[in-house]
Protein backbone atom coordinates (compact mmCIF):
# COMPACT_ATOMS: atom_id res chain seq x y z
CA UNK A 1 0.00 0.00 0.00
CA UNK A 2 1.23 4.08 -0.60
CA UNK A 3 1.64 5.02 2.65
CA UNK A 4 3.05 7.97 3.39
CA UNK A 5 3.44 10.77 6.00
CA UNK A 6 4.30 14.27 6.27
CA UNK A 7 6.33 13.37 9.76
CA UNK A 8 8.80 11.32 8.14
CA UNK A 9 9.39 13.41 4.57
CA UNK A 10 10.55 16.84 6.13
CA UNK A 11 12.47 17.48 3.15
CA UNK A 12 9.12 16.83 0.95
CA UNK A 13 9.59 18.19 -2.48
CA UNK A 14 7.59 21.12 -4.35
CA UNK A 15 7.08 18.13 -6.92
CA UNK A 16 5.61 15.53 -4.64
CA UNK A 17 2.94 18.39 -3.46
CA UNK A 18 2.14 19.17 -6.56
CA UNK A 19 1.68 15.29 -7.43
CA UNK A 20 -0.42 14.87 -3.98
CA UNK A 21 -2.93 18.04 -5.08
CA UNK A 22 -3.01 17.22 -8.52
CA UNK A 23 -4.08 13.46 -7.61
CA UNK A 24 -6.41 15.03 -5.28
CA UNK A 25 -8.24 16.82 -8.07
CA UNK A 26 -8.35 13.91 -10.33
CA UNK A 27 -9.95 11.86 -7.63
CA UNK A 28 -12.42 14.41 -6.78
CA UNK A 29 -13.22 14.69 -10.62
CA UNK A 30 -13.54 10.93 -10.91
CA UNK A 31 -15.97 10.82 -8.02
CA UNK A 32 -18.26 13.17 -9.95
CA UNK A 33 -18.14 13.08 -13.12
CA UNK A 34 -18.76 10.16 -15.24
CA UNK A 35 -16.11 10.55 -18.42
CA UNK A 36 -16.52 6.96 -20.43
CA UNK A 37 -19.40 8.28 -22.59
CA UNK A 38 -17.89 7.35 -25.64
CA UNK A 39 -17.84 9.96 -28.63
CA UNK A 40 -18.60 6.99 -31.58
CA UNK A 41 -22.01 6.11 -29.78
CA UNK A 42 -22.92 9.83 -30.61
CA UNK A 43 -21.32 9.75 -34.05
CA UNK A 44 -23.45 6.59 -34.50
CA UNK A 45 -27.01 7.38 -32.81
CA UNK A 46 -26.34 10.66 -35.66
CA UNK A 47 -26.35 8.53 -38.38
CA UNK A 48 -29.67 6.50 -36.86
CA UNK A 49 -31.50 9.59 -36.56
CA UNK A 50 -30.45 10.37 -40.29
CA UNK A 51 -31.66 7.22 -41.37
CA UNK A 52 -35.03 7.57 -39.61
CA UNK A 53 -35.11 11.24 -40.71
CA UNK A 54 -34.74 10.04 -44.44
CA UNK A 55 -37.30 7.57 -43.88
CA UNK A 56 -39.85 9.55 -41.98
CA UNK A 57 -39.30 12.06 -44.62
CA UNK A 58 -40.37 9.71 -47.66
CA UNK A 59 -43.27 8.98 -45.57
CA UNK A 60 -44.76 12.18 -44.95
CA UNK A 61 -44.14 14.71 -47.35
CA UNK A 62 -45.50 13.33 -50.58
CA UNK A 63 -48.59 12.90 -49.16
CA UNK A 64 -50.36 16.24 -50.66
CA UNK A 65 -52.07 17.23 -47.36
CA UNK A 66 -49.17 18.08 -45.67
CA UNK A 67 -48.79 21.59 -47.18
CA UNK A 68 -49.62 23.90 -44.04
CA UNK A 69 -49.07 24.08 -40.65
CA UNK A 70 -50.42 21.62 -39.03
CA UNK A 71 -50.43 17.88 -40.13
CA UNK A 72 -52.82 15.69 -40.94
CA UNK A 73 -52.18 11.50 -41.51
CA UNK A 74 -53.55 8.53 -41.90
CA UNK A 75 -53.51 6.19 -38.93
CA UNK A 76 -51.39 3.64 -40.31
CA UNK A 77 -48.71 6.34 -41.43
CA UNK A 78 -48.98 7.17 -37.63
CA UNK A 79 -48.04 3.90 -36.46
CA UNK A 80 -44.95 3.84 -38.83
CA UNK A 81 -43.63 6.84 -38.17
CA UNK A 82 -44.03 5.80 -34.25
CA UNK A 83 -41.90 2.76 -35.41
CA UNK A 84 -38.96 4.78 -36.76
CA UNK A 85 -39.00 7.05 -34.14
CA UNK A 86 -38.90 4.04 -31.71
CA UNK A 87 -36.25 2.36 -33.67
CA UNK A 88 -33.80 5.40 -33.65
CA UNK A 89 -34.26 4.82 -30.05
CA UNK A 90 -33.85 1.83 -29.39
CA UNK A 91 -30.96 1.42 -31.33
CA UNK A 92 -29.42 4.50 -30.18
CA UNK A 93 -29.71 3.70 -26.47
CA UNK A 94 -28.36 -0.21 -27.07
CA UNK A 95 -25.34 0.97 -28.80
CA UNK A 96 -24.43 3.87 -26.15
CA UNK A 97 -24.55 1.71 -23.11
CA UNK A 98 -22.66 -0.90 -25.57
CA UNK A 99 -19.52 2.00 -26.34
CA UNK A 100 -19.69 3.29 -22.94
CA UNK A 101 -19.26 0.10 -21.29
CA UNK A 102 -16.31 -0.98 -23.50
CA UNK A 103 -14.85 2.36 -22.84
CA UNK A 104 -15.53 1.48 -19.15
CA UNK A 105 -13.53 -1.38 -19.28
CA UNK A 106 -11.18 -0.33 -21.18
CA UNK A 107 -10.29 2.06 -18.09
CA UNK A 108 -10.87 -0.17 -15.56
CA UNK A 109 -14.00 1.55 -14.50
CA UNK A 110 -16.65 0.06 -13.17
CA UNK A 111 -20.14 1.77 -15.57
CA UNK A 112 -22.69 1.04 -13.01
CA UNK A 113 -21.07 3.56 -9.86
CA UNK A 114 -22.79 6.25 -8.28
CA UNK A 115 -21.57 8.89 -10.13
CA UNK A 116 -23.90 7.24 -13.82
CA UNK A 117 -26.37 6.03 -11.23
CA UNK A 118 -27.25 10.09 -10.66
CA UNK A 119 -26.30 10.45 -14.35
CA UNK A 120 -29.20 8.43 -15.71
CA UNK A 121 -31.29 9.56 -12.92
CA UNK A 122 -30.83 13.62 -13.76
CA UNK A 123 -31.64 12.90 -17.49
CA UNK A 124 -34.28 10.51 -17.28
CA UNK A 125 -36.76 12.69 -15.47
CA UNK A 126 -36.62 15.76 -18.47
CA UNK A 127 -36.74 12.25 -20.42
CA UNK A 128 -39.80 11.15 -19.38
CA UNK A 129 -41.62 14.11 -18.92
CA UNK A 130 -41.15 14.71 -22.28
CA UNK A 131 -41.64 11.41 -23.33
CA UNK A 132 -45.33 11.22 -21.48
CA UNK A 133 -45.92 14.64 -23.18
CA UNK A 134 -45.84 14.33 -26.56
CA UNK A 135 -47.95 10.99 -25.98
CA UNK A 136 -50.46 12.79 -24.13
CA UNK A 137 -50.28 15.21 -27.78
CA UNK A 138 -50.26 12.47 -30.46
CA UNK A 139 -53.09 11.07 -28.85
CA UNK A 140 -54.72 14.28 -28.83
CA UNK A 141 -53.90 14.33 -32.72
CA UNK A 142 -51.53 17.01 -31.96
CA UNK A 143 -48.84 15.38 -34.41
CA UNK A 144 -46.54 18.84 -35.32
CA UNK A 145 -45.52 18.93 -31.61
CA UNK A 146 -42.91 16.17 -32.00
CA UNK A 147 -40.28 17.42 -33.16
CA UNK A 148 -40.09 20.30 -31.34
CA UNK A 149 -41.40 18.57 -28.25
CA UNK A 150 -38.77 16.50 -28.67
CA UNK A 151 -35.63 18.53 -29.32
CA UNK A 152 -36.48 20.48 -26.43
CA UNK A 153 -36.79 18.15 -23.16
CA UNK A 154 -33.61 16.08 -24.53
CA UNK A 155 -31.75 19.26 -24.92
CA UNK A 156 -33.10 19.94 -20.93
CA UNK A 157 -32.10 16.49 -20.01
CA UNK A 158 -28.34 16.84 -21.74
CA UNK A 159 -28.19 20.21 -19.48
CA UNK A 160 -29.25 18.46 -16.56
CA UNK A 161 -27.00 15.55 -17.09
CA UNK A 162 -23.54 18.02 -18.09
CA UNK A 163 -23.20 18.03 -14.31
CA UNK A 164 -22.44 14.92 -13.98
CA UNK A 165 -20.18 14.34 -17.33
CA UNK A 166 -18.21 16.03 -19.76
CA UNK A 167 -19.46 19.32 -19.22
CA UNK A 168 -19.46 20.22 -22.89
CA UNK A 169 -23.22 18.51 -23.14
CA UNK A 170 -24.45 21.43 -21.81
CA UNK A 171 -23.91 23.10 -25.15
CA UNK A 172 -25.17 20.67 -27.32
CA UNK A 173 -28.54 21.17 -24.93
CA UNK A 174 -28.45 24.43 -25.44
CA UNK A 175 -28.32 23.94 -29.11
CA UNK A 176 -31.24 21.69 -29.18
CA UNK A 177 -33.41 23.91 -27.21
CA UNK A 178 -32.50 26.25 -29.71
CA UNK A 179 -33.36 24.51 -32.83
CA UNK A 180 -36.61 22.97 -30.78
CA UNK A 181 -37.76 26.77 -30.51
CA UNK A 182 -37.20 27.64 -34.00
CA UNK A 183 -39.22 23.70 -34.88
CA UNK A 184 -42.27 25.29 -32.97
CA UNK A 185 -42.13 28.83 -34.92
CA UNK A 186 -41.83 27.24 -38.15
CA UNK A 187 -43.91 23.59 -37.77
CA UNK A 188 -44.13 22.42 -41.35
CA UNK A 189 -40.05 22.11 -41.27
CA UNK A 190 -40.12 19.84 -38.11
CA UNK A 191 -38.09 16.99 -39.46
CA UNK A 192 -35.42 19.19 -41.02
CA UNK A 193 -35.04 20.78 -37.50
CA UNK A 194 -35.48 17.05 -35.97
CA UNK A 195 -32.73 15.71 -38.14
CA UNK A 196 -30.50 18.48 -37.70
CA UNK A 197 -30.70 18.13 -33.97
CA UNK A 198 -30.77 14.27 -33.77
CA UNK A 199 -28.29 13.82 -36.52
CA UNK A 200 -26.36 16.32 -37.41
CA UNK A 201 -25.60 18.27 -34.21
CA UNK A 202 -25.00 14.63 -32.53
CA UNK A 203 -22.04 13.21 -35.52
CA UNK A 204 -20.29 16.56 -34.98
CA UNK A 205 -20.63 16.35 -31.24
CA UNK A 206 -19.87 12.98 -31.51
CA UNK A 207 -16.83 13.78 -33.53
CA UNK A 208 -15.43 16.22 -31.22
CA UNK A 209 -15.68 14.56 -28.14
CA UNK A 210 -14.12 11.78 -30.04
CA UNK A 211 -10.71 13.93 -30.55
CA UNK A 212 -11.03 15.82 -27.53
CA UNK A 213 -10.97 13.19 -25.09
CA UNK A 214 -8.56 11.04 -27.46
CA UNK A 215 -10.78 7.74 -27.03
CA UNK B 1 9.80 24.06 10.15
CA UNK B 2 6.28 25.69 11.71
CA UNK B 3 4.23 25.34 8.98
CA UNK B 4 3.87 21.25 9.55
CA UNK B 5 2.09 22.23 12.56
CA UNK B 6 -0.61 23.24 9.77
CA UNK B 7 -1.18 19.86 8.49
CA UNK B 8 -4.10 18.07 9.89
CA UNK B 9 -2.44 14.55 11.57
CA UNK B 10 -5.78 12.65 10.79
CA UNK B 11 -4.51 13.30 6.93
CA UNK B 12 -1.61 11.98 7.44
CA UNK B 13 -2.61 9.17 5.97
CA UNK B 14 -2.61 9.28 2.17
CA UNK B 15 -5.59 7.06 1.56
CA UNK B 16 -7.46 8.83 4.27
CA UNK B 17 -6.84 12.46 2.63
CA UNK B 18 -8.23 10.33 -0.70
CA UNK B 19 -11.28 9.57 1.22
CA UNK B 20 -11.80 13.35 2.45
CA UNK B 21 -11.55 14.44 -1.20
CA UNK B 22 -14.24 11.78 -2.35
CA UNK B 23 -16.41 12.72 0.36
CA UNK B 24 -15.99 16.59 -0.13
CA UNK B 25 -17.04 16.48 -3.47
CA UNK B 26 -19.97 14.52 -3.02
CA UNK B 27 -23.30 14.88 -1.17
CA UNK B 28 -22.69 10.99 -0.21
CA UNK B 29 -20.44 8.06 -1.40
CA UNK B 30 -21.15 4.31 -0.35
CA UNK B 31 -18.46 2.00 1.29
CA UNK B 32 -18.53 -0.15 -2.31
CA UNK B 33 -18.14 2.48 -4.64
CA UNK B 34 -15.09 4.20 -2.40
CA UNK B 35 -13.56 0.46 -2.00
CA UNK B 36 -13.83 0.43 -6.07
CA UNK B 37 -12.75 3.87 -6.79
CA UNK B 38 -9.86 4.08 -4.49
CA UNK B 39 -8.96 0.44 -5.32
CA UNK B 40 -8.49 -0.77 -1.10
CA UNK B 41 -9.07 -3.87 0.24
CA UNK B 42 -12.49 -3.84 2.51
CA UNK B 43 -9.96 -3.70 5.65
CA UNK B 44 -7.90 -1.29 4.85
CA UNK B 45 -10.69 1.38 3.73
CA UNK B 46 -12.38 0.39 6.75
CA UNK B 47 -9.84 0.70 9.55
CA UNK B 48 -9.22 4.55 7.91
CA UNK B 49 -13.07 4.97 7.73
CA UNK B 50 -13.19 3.84 11.30
CA UNK B 51 -10.01 6.69 12.17
CA UNK B 52 -12.24 9.46 10.32
CA UNK B 53 -15.09 8.87 11.98
CA UNK B 54 -13.51 8.72 15.51
CA UNK B 55 -11.84 12.44 14.54
CA UNK B 56 -16.46 13.16 13.50
CA UNK B 57 -14.84 14.14 9.89
CA UNK B 58 -17.31 12.20 8.49
CA UNK B 59 -21.02 10.94 9.29
CA UNK B 60 -21.90 7.22 8.68
CA UNK B 61 -25.54 6.79 8.21
CA UNK B 62 -26.08 2.75 8.06
CA UNK B 63 -28.99 1.17 6.00
CA UNK B 64 -30.06 -2.23 4.33
CA UNK B 65 -30.52 -2.66 0.97
CA UNK B 66 -33.04 -5.72 1.08
CA UNK B 67 -30.97 -8.25 3.06
CA UNK B 68 -27.56 -6.75 2.03
CA UNK B 69 -25.95 -3.68 4.37
CA UNK B 70 -25.18 -0.17 2.96
CA UNK B 71 -23.64 2.44 4.45
CA UNK B 72 -23.56 5.77 3.60
CA UNK B 73 -20.33 7.88 4.39
CA UNK B 74 -20.89 11.88 4.04
CA UNK B 75 -18.10 14.68 5.30
CA UNK B 76 -18.87 16.37 8.11
CA UNK B 77 -18.90 20.37 8.28
CA UNK B 78 -15.61 19.64 10.72
CA UNK B 79 -14.15 17.28 8.28
CA UNK B 80 -14.79 20.02 5.26
CA UNK B 81 -12.93 22.52 7.28
CA UNK B 82 -10.28 20.54 8.20
CA UNK B 83 -9.56 18.78 5.10
CA UNK B 84 -10.00 22.80 3.52
CA UNK B 85 -7.17 24.01 6.08
CA UNK B 86 -5.05 21.26 5.38
CA UNK B 87 -4.91 22.27 1.58
CA UNK B 88 -4.18 25.89 2.14
CA UNK B 89 -1.26 24.36 4.01
CA UNK B 90 -0.29 22.41 1.22
CA UNK B 91 -0.27 25.09 -0.58
CA UNK B 92 1.67 27.32 1.69
CA UNK B 93 4.40 24.93 1.99
CA UNK B 94 4.53 25.48 -1.96
CA UNK B 95 4.53 29.26 -1.56
CA UNK B 96 6.96 29.17 0.56
CA UNK B 97 9.27 26.77 -1.01
CA UNK B 98 9.58 29.55 -3.67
Amino acid sequence: MFYFDFQSSFKMEEKDIYNELSSIRNLMERSTKFISLSGISGILAGLYALIGAFMAYKLVYPSPQYLGDSFTVSNTTLVQLLLIAFGVLIFSICTGIWLTMRQANKKGENTWNPVSRRLIYNMSIPLLTGGLFILILLYKEQFGILAPASLIFYGLALISASHYTFSDIKWLGICEIVLGLLAVAFQAYGILFWAVGFGVLHILYGSMMHFKYKQ
Amino acid sequence: MKIFDQFDKAFENRLRLQIMSVLVANEYYDFNALKELLNVTDGNLASHLKALEKEEYIIVTKSFIGRKPNTQYEASPLGRQAFKKHLEALENLIKQQK
